[in-house]
């Protein structure tokens, strides 16, 4: 994507000049000092950073489980800042899907289960249409022929394949994935990655916060954050192919 | 007719299969049965608080229930018209009189009642004595009552073997008795014919016409069948010498007619005492009916300390549910953070643990009714203790359960909703 295209996108996050302060004790840990950034409609950024660098605050920020100081932060155009609780779960639960390190899938429960979980939570989605877009969701992600599988009955790769089917079922404005290959071997993050590169394609925004700067040559733009700030925010003008990078890998040997 | 039930049962299981399947309730429930189900012996263990607590209730209620019906019954086979006068409430010189030392019910008095009582069906006039009874070798000590003929009728006692003693005896002072089972039983252990033997009581020599029907114990314990029953005459005249009786035992036309019975007595015992305006009465008047209200009030205060007590256990399994349930909800804290990212509402999520810890209890409150049943039955069976489980208990006992069940899912459903999803999500 280049400058001139960005134009025509529309806006689905705008940060502005977000701060995040913590009291530990007497002392005011600044943990977002200023951030500022937009993210357009259908990009893949990787946001970046050593621990201590906000990273997770960002996400937080992002994701509409914590409000910031002062500043603003826009979720496809409706202002977080002053946003109740319950109001804010509301907001997690059309716009928002969250990808986590653990999965966090419910224990001893069908993948369809766990799918439908974030519909169970919206009044407006019945019971067949509930499953109907677990269903999709699941076929999406290439879990169509494990459907009724439990999730301690599933490998690792699976169960974030019915994490990322979860996090697709209330399509939202944005997947947020915190180091979501980060509990995989390289083989399994790999296949992740064609899975992300191909949600990419089909015109998801993808945000994916991860310390592994590898990832970073397969998402569109890469910002790196560093003591609370932004340290560079660049476009990737050549996205490497996952699925080739896959194909590359060397067949594991018995 | 059982299809239908069949039916019924069926159609209703597909709804309630249905609702758990598609509503955020039947969701609900089914997320607390599958915690429930993941951790049987520790929901066992806190259940059987609730199980313990409820059949303990259960079983006191039941066994309160029980003896009030049982004395209820009793006292009403004495007949519930039964009016009792006695002497009473006289001060002499400021100083209150032990009313068995009072002479203030005369022949008079039981004439008058006789004669002017219109809601009185049976009088008779009661004076009692005790002492032993000899015959031949054996001797036992037992209660004398004299009465009149009609002390039968009040009392609906039944002669076995004999006859009463007749009008006759009554006018002539006759030394002829009745006896009660016990007194048969002590005085002739042989067996044989008692009719017209000699006894003697005391040192009177009085001879035997008829023998009681056996009533056994009474509801406090009293042996009915350990008595003699002599004309009153012959109780006054030989044996005590005196001119007053101990009561005058009346019955009234109906149970619903004693009171206004007591008021008509009231009135004649009054008039013939010459008692004036204002002064107290120099008697007092009881009826069965009234005894029968004391009792059953007695009843319920000594059920109502029992059931208090057993529903101090209920507390204390309550306080372990809740126990039980803030452990639970320590545990899922990573489950509590992730629903809460994909949408819960601290309301949800509160909700989901109250119907927790409301199905722990009301399962326990179910169990602890089949215990509190099948201890009844052994209560019954082996003990011979009256139980009566009243309707209301159950119903009683699945709202505590319930209440138990927000009251102590309150405090670790607040503590779930309160939780930080970011902190929630990362919890190990």
């Amino acid at each position: 994507m280049t400058n001139q295209d960005k134009t025509n996108k529309k806006v689905v996050i705008e940060l502005q000049n977000v701060r995040r302060e913590f009291q530990v004790g007497d002392e005011t840990v600044k943990a977002l000092r200023g951030v500022s950034f937009k993210i357009y409609e259908g990009e893949f950024v990787t946001i970046q950073g050593t621990s201590g660098s906000g990273k997770s605050t960002l996400l937080n920020q992002l994701g509409c489980l914590d409000t910031p100081t002062s500043g603003e932060y826009l979720l496809d155009g409706v202002p977080v800042r002053m946003m109740s609780k319950n109001q804010r779960a509301k907001l997690r639960n059309r716009k928002i899907g969250f990808i986590f390190q653990n999965y966090n899938l419910l224990a001893k429960t069908t993948a369809v289960e766990n799918v439908e979980l974030p519909l169970m939570y919206n009044k407006k989605v019945k019971a067949k249409e509930r499953r109907e877009r677990a269903v999709k969701a699941l076929i999406e992600v290439g879990l169509g022929d494990r459907l009724e599988h439990k999730s301690n009955q599933m490998s690792g790769g699976q169960m974030q394949r019915v994490a990322i089917a979860r996090a697709l079922v209330n399509d939202p404005t944005i997947l947020l994935a915190d180091e979501a290959t980060g509990n995989l071997d390289t083989r399994t993050s790999f296949e992740m990655l064609v899975l992300f590169q191909k949600l990419y394609r089909e015109g998801h925004t993808i945000i994916f916060v991860t310390h592994n700067p590898e990832i970073a040559q397969y998402s569109s733009r890469n910002i790196f954050l560093r003591d609370g700030q932004i340290k560079s925010d660049t476009y990737n003008d050549n996205i490497l192919d996952a699925a080739a990078a896959l194909a590359a890998l060397p067949k594991p040997q018995d | 007719m059982s299809f239908i039930v069949l039916l019924a049962v069926i159609a209703l299981a597909v709804i309630l299969y249905v609702v758990a399947r598609t509503t955020l309730l039947g969701m609900t429930f089914r997320v607390a049965l599958k915690a429930i189900a993941s951790n049987k012996g520790r929901s066992f263990l806190s259940m059987l608080g609730i199980i313990i607590g409820v059949a303990a209730v259960i079983v006191m209620m039941a066994i309160g229930q029980g003896s009030k019906e049982s004395v209820r019954k009793n006292i009403s086979q004495m007949g519930t018209n039964i009016i009792m006068v006695r002497p009473g409430a006289d001060m002499r010189g400021g100083v209150r009189q032990d009313p068995s030392s009072m002479q203030t019910l005369k022949i008079e008095d039981y004439e008058a009642i006789r004669n002017k009582a219109s809601y009185i069906m049976y009088t008779s006039p009661e004076v009692s004595s005790s002492g032993q009874v000899i015959y031949g070798a054996n001797n036992t000590n037992t209660s004398v009552y004299g009465e009149s003929l009609e002390y039968m009728d009040i009392k609906q006692w039944q002669i076995e073997e004999g006859t009463c003693f007749t009008e006759q005896d009554v006018q002539s002072a006759a030394k002829v008795c009745l006896v009660g089972k016990t007194v048969v039983d002590e005085l002739f252990p042989e067996g044989g014919d008692v009719i017209g033997k000699t006894i003697r009581f005391k040192s009177m020599p009085v001879r035997i016409v008829g023998v009681l029907k056996s009533k056994g114990y009474n509801s406090f314990g009293m042996d009915q069948d350990n008595l003699l029953i002599m004309p009153y005459t012959t109780v006054m005249k030989r044996l005590l010498a005196q001119t007053y009786f101990t009561s005058i035992n009346c019955s009234a036309l109906t149970e619903e007619l004693t009171d206004q019975a007591i008021e008509e007595l009231t009135a004649i015992l009054r008039e013939n005492h010459k008692l004036k305006d204002g002064a107290d009465d120099d008697f007092t008047i009881h009826s069965q009916a009234e005894m029968m209200e004391t009792m059953s009030s007695t009843m319920d205060s000594i059920t109502l300390i029992l059931v208090v007590a057993a529903a101090f256990s209920l507390l204390v399994a309550g306080i372990g549910i809740m126990n039980i349930m803030l452990v639970s909800v320590t545990e899922r804290t990573k489950e509590i953070g992730l629903r809460m990212s994909v949408g819960a509402r601290g309301i949800d999520i509160s909700i989901q643990f109250l119907i927790e810890s409301i199905l722990i209890s009301v399962t326990g409150g179910l169990l602890g009714i089949l215990v509190g049943f099948g201890l009844c039955q052994i209560a019954t069976g082996l003990l011979g203790l009256p139980t009566s489980i009243p309707g209301w208990s159950i119903i009683l006992s699945f709202a505590v359960c319930t209440v138990i069940g927000i009251l102590f899912g309150y405090i670790p459903a607040k503590k779930a909703a309160n939780l930080d999803p970011i902190e929630a999500i990362r919890y190990e």
